[in-house]
C-alpha cells in the first residue's frame, strides 16, 4: 500500500466486530437529542475541560456512534458539566446530559469498570 | 345512657392513632443524629417551644401563609383544621359543663348530643348549642370548598390539583363523611328532642315533620363514629399522616434542626409533611410555561413517601427554587431534591413490617468502583498576588460584553486586581455539584482555592451566581466573595466610579442563584436605580422567575427551555422597557434569545453610565494588567 502513497488512518477505519451500540442506544433513549448532533465541533471549541486536554466532545459523539465505547470510558470522566458546549450548539444537543447518560451507562452496563 | 355500641370504631381509631403516634416519634427521635437529638431536646425545654407553640397555632390550625396567597384556599384548610379544633375543646368542655360528671373520656364529648339528647333547654345552654353549631357550620362551608376543589380546583383560586392513590381516596371518602354524618345525627337527635340551635335545631324540626327522628339518628350515630374511625386508622398510610407530623417538623425546626445533605428523620418528616395543597404546583413554570406536570414538589414528596421510581422526578427541576419559597408547610424541597440526586447509587430498602405502617429505612450503600481521578489533567498554575481577584466563570466566557465590561470597571476602580480564568480557567464546581457529583466537584474546587489562596486576595469577585452561590458555601476561603452586582455597589459607595444617570427605563430580571439562593436583592436594585429608572414587573425580588436556562436541570429540552423564555421575557417586558437587566451571564444569554427587547447585564449598564476614567488610575492598570498576562500565559 504505501508504494501507492496510500495509507489508511487509523482513526478513520470502523471496526464492525466492535462496534458495540449499547451504550449509545442507552444514551438515545432517554435523550433523543444526541441523533441531531452533526459533528460541528462548536462544543469542541468553547469547552472549558478541551483548554487543558485534548478532551473533545465532539469525538465523543463520534465514538459513542461508532460503539467505540472503551474510549469513550476512559475519556467522559474529564467533562466539567460546565455547560458552555449546551449554550453553543447549533443543534440543541442538551450535551449535559448525554455525558451524564453516558457514565450512568457504564455504570449500570455490565462489563464496565466505571 | 352510659355506654353504646356505636362508640366502639371511634375509641378503637383513637387509641390506635394516638398509641401509633407515640411509637412512630420514638422511632423518628432514636434516628436522629446525637447533635439533633440535643437539639430538639434544648427546643423541647427552652424559648423555641413556645415558638413552637405558637407556629402550631398560626400554621397547621389557622395556615396564615395559605390564607395570605390564596385567600379561598387558605378558609378551607383553616375551617377543616382550626374549625376541627374548636369543636373538639369546646365539645370537650360541654361534656365537662353539662355532663354527669367532669373528665369524660373523649367519645363523651364527641357523642355529647347522643348521650345527653334533652341538653339545650336552658338559655345558657341554648348559647353554648348556638357555639358548637356556628363552628359546624364554619366546618361544612369549607368542607364544601373541599368538595368543589376535587372536581373543580379553579372555585378555590388554583389551577391544578392534586392526583390521588386510591388508599387515600378511601381516607378522604371518611373524611368528608365525618362532618355532614355529625350534622345529620345531630339534627335528627335534636329533632326528636326539640333542641339544638340555629343548624341542627332548625334542620331537626324540618326532618321531624316527615321523618321518624329518633329512629333514623341511631344509623346515623353509627355512620359518625366509622368514618371517624376509619379516617384514624388509615391516617398512618395515607398522606393525612401529614397533619400529626406537621406538628413534629414545627418542633424540630424551632430547635434548629436543617435538612443537611443526608437522608435522615428530619427529612422524612418533611416528606410526610406535605399536605399536598398543591400551592407548588401553581408557581412551578416547568408546568405553566412548559407543560411538565409530574415533577413538582408534591410528586416528589409523594415519590419519595410511596418508593417510587425518582429519577425524572429528581432531574427534571430547575432547581429555581420558587416552590421552596412557597411551601406553606416550610418544607426544604431543593436540599430534599438534591439528596435525591445525591444518593442515587445508595439504595433505599425499606423493612415493611405490620403492611407499612412502620417502615425503617435501610441505606444500603452500592460503592461505586473507582478509576482514578477524574481531572488529574488539571496543571498546577501559578497566581500573583493582588488585593482584588475577578473570577469571571464559564458562562461569562461565553458573554464576552459582560467581561469587557467588568475589566473597564475594575480598570477604571483603581483597585489592584488579577483576573483569575482571564485564559478560559476552570469551572467552579456547582453544575458538577447540582447533579450530585460532589466528590467530583471537589476536586475543582480544590484547584480553585488553590489558586485563591495563592492570590493572597482579600476580594474576590465573579460574574456568574452560580460560582457565586458556589463560592460563598462550599469553598473554604477566608475573603470577602461578592457577585460583581455587589461590588459596583461598594464603588459608588466609595466614590471610585462616577455613574452618570442615564435616560432610561429598564426592567430587572433577578437570577434565581443570585436572588431566592443567595438572598441578594438590594445591590443590584441600588445600582440599576443609580443609573437608570426601574420599573416593577410584578415579578420582583422573592417572586422572580427562572430564565429557563437553569444548569439545574440537565434533561430539560432546548424547545421548552426557549418556551420558558419567551414567557417570561413576555411578563418582563410587558412594560416595553428600553432594556432587560438581569446579572447572571446564564440569565442574559437566555433571555437575549426569546426577546427583541435589548438584554443587558448590570456591568454593562453600569459600564455605559461610566463617567471619564481618570487618566492616572489608567497607566496604573495598564502595567499591572501586562504583568498578568505574562506570568499566566507563561505558567499553563
Ligand atoms: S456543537 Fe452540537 S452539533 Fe456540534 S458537535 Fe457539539 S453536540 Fe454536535
Ligand atoms: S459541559 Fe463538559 S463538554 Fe461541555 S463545555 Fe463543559 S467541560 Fe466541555
Ligand atoms: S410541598 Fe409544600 S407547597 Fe407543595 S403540596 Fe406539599 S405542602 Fe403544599
Ligand atoms: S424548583 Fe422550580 S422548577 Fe423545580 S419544582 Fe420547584 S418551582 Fe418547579
Amino acid at each position: 500500500m504505501d508504494k501507492f502513497g496510500f495509507t489508511l488512518s487509523k482513526a478513520r477505519v470502523i471496526d464492525y466486530e466492535a462496534n458495540d451500540r449499547t451504550i449509545v442506544d442507552y444514551i438515545i433513549e432517554r435523550e433523543p437529542s444526541l441523533k441531531l448532533c452533526i459533528e460541528c465541533g462548536c462544543c469542541t471549541a468553547t469547552c472549558t475541560t478541551g483548554n487543558f486536554t485534548d478532551f473533545s466532545l465532539r469525538e465523543i459523539h463520534i465514538l459513542l456512534k461508532r460503539g467505540e465505547n472503551e474510549q469513550v470510558r476512559q475519556k467522559i470522566k474529564k467533562c466539567m458539566l460546565c455547560g458552555k458546549c449546551i449554550l453553543v450548539c447549533p443543534r440543541g444537543v442538551n450535551t449535559r446530559n448525554v455525558v451524564s447518560l453516558a457514565r450512568q451507562a457504564f455504570r449500570n452496563t455490565e462489563g464496565y469498570e466505571f | 345512657m352510659n355506654f353504646d355500641p356505636f362508640v366502639i370504631p371511634f375509641n378503637i381509631g383513637l387509641y390506635f392513632i394516638l398509641i401509633y403516634a407515640v411509637v412512630r416519634s420514638v422511632i423518628w427521635f432514636r434516628e436522629l443524629s446525637r447533635p439533633d437529638k440535643l437539639r430538639l431536646q434544648r427546643g423541647f425545654f427552652g424559648r423555641a417551644f413556645g415558638q413552637s407553640l405558637k407556629e402550631i397555632f398560626l400554621e397547621s390550625l389557622i395556615h396564615r401563609k395559605i390564607l395570605k396567597s390564596n385567600p379561598r384556599l387558605g378558609y378551607m384548610h383553616m375551617s377543616l383544621a382550626f374549625g376541627w379544633f374548636l369543636l373538639i375543646l369546646f365539645g370537650t368542655i360541654e361534656a365537662d359543663i353539662f355532663g354527669e360528671r367532669h373528665l369524660n373520656p373523649p367519645d363523651r364529648a364527641i357523642f355529647f348530643r347522643f348521650f345527653n339528647p334533652d341538653h339545650g333547654k336552658t338559655f345558657f345552654e341554648s348559647s353554648y348549642a348556638f357555639m358548637m353549631d356556628l363552628i359546624l357550620a364554619f366546618i361544612l362551608s369549607g368542607l364544601v370548598l373541599a368538595v368543589i376543589k376535587r372536581f373543580s380546583s379553579k372555585v378555590v383560586g388554583m389551577k391544578k390539583t392534586t392526583k390521588l392513590k386510591p388508599l387515600d381516596k378511601v381516607a378522604l371518602t371518611s373524611l368528608w363523611l365525618i362532618f355532614p354524618s355529625r350534622l345529620i345525627a345531630e339534627s335528627l337527635t335534636s329533632g326528636a328532642y326539640g333542641t339544638g340551635s340555629f343548624l341542627t335545631g332548625s334542620l331537626g324540626e324540618w326532618f321531624a315533620s316527615f321523618l321518624p327522628a329518633n329512629e333514623l339518628a341511631y344509623p346515623f350515630w353509627w355512620l359518625y363514629s366509622l368514618s371517624l374511625g376509619t379516617f384514624f386508622v388509615l391516617l398512618p398510610l395515607t398522606r393525612y399522616l401529614h397533619i400529626p407530623t406537621e406538628l413534629f417538623l414545627i418542633f424540630m425546626r424551632n430547635s434548629g434542626i436543617r435538612t443537611g445533605d443526608r437522608p435522615g428523620t428530619y427529612s422524612e418528616v418533611e416528606v410526610h409533611s406535605c399536605s399536598s395543597c398543591g400551592m407548588c404546583i401553581d408557581v412551578c413554570q416547568l408546568g405553566f410555561s412548559a407543560g411538565i406536570n409530574t415533577i413538582q414538589a408534591t410528586y416528589l414528596m409523594k415519590g419519595i413517601r410511596n418508593r417510587e421510581e425518582l429519577h425524572d422526578i429528581a432531574h427534571n427541576c430547575l432547581m429555581c427554587g420558587r416552590c421552596d419559597q412557597i411551601c406553606p408547610v416550610g418544607i426544604e424541597i431543593s436540599p430534599i431534591r438534591m439528596i435525591v440526586r445525591r444518593t442515587e447509587d445508595i439504595e433505599n430498602v425499606y423493612e415493611s413490617r405490620w403492611k407499612g405502617y412502620l417502615r425503617s429505612r435501610i441505606n444500603v450503600v452500592t460503592p461505586r468502583q473507582e478509576t482514578g481521578t477524574s481531572y488529574d489533567f488539571l496543571p498546577v498554575r501559578k497566581q500573583e498576588k493582588t488585593d482584588v481577584l475577578y473570577f469571571a466563570g464559564c458562562m461569562t466566557h461565553l458573554t464576552p460584553s459582560i467581561k469587557k465590561a467588568m475589566v473597564r470597571i475594575l480598570d477604571a476602580s483603581g483597585l489592584k486586581w488579577s483576573f483569575m480564568d482571564e485564559d478560559g480557567g476552570v469551572c467552579c464546581g456547582r453544575p458538577l455539584m447540582l447533579e450530585g457529583n460532589d466528590r467530583e466537584a471537589r476536586e475543582l474546587i480544590n484547584h480553585n482555592s488553590d489558586l485563591i489562596w495563592k492570590s493572597g486576595a482579600r476580594t474576590l469577585v465573579t460574574s456568574c451566581p452560580i460560582c457565586y452561590k458556589v463560592f460563598r458555601e462550599s469553598y473554604y476561603l477566608d475573603l470577602e466573595v461578592l457577585h460583581h452586582s455587589q461590588f459596583i455597589k461598594n464603588l459608588i459607595d466609595e466614590g471610585l466610579v462616577d455613574l452618570n444617570y442615564l435616560q432610561k427605563r429598564v426592567t430587572y430580571h433577578t437570577p434565581c442563584e443570585l436572588g431566592r439562593r443567595s438572598g441578594v436583592y438590594d445591590e443590584p436594585l441600588e445600582v440599576i436605580k443609580h443609573v437608570a429608572s426601574l420599573e416593577a414587573t410584578g415579578y420582583d425580588n422573592e417572586n422572580s422567575l427562572c430564565c429557563g436556562g437553569s444548569l439545574g436541570n440537565i434533561m430539560l429540552s432546548r424547545e421548552k427551555r426557549q418556551k420558558i423564555a419567551e414567557d417570561v421575557t413576555a411578563r418582563l417586558t410587558a412594560c416595553s422597557p428600553d432594556s432587560l437587566i438581569t446579572a447572571c451571564p446564564l440569565c442574559k444569554k437566555t433571555l437575549a434569545q426569546a426577546t427583541s427587547t435589548r438584554v443587558m447585564d448590570i456591568a454593562e449598564l453600569a459600564v455605559e453610565a461610566i463617567a471619564a476614567v481618570p487618566e492616572v488610575k489608567k497607566t496604573r492598570r495598564g502595567v499591572s494588567k501586562k504583568k498578568v498576562i505574562g506570568e499566566t500565559t507563561a505558567t499553563i
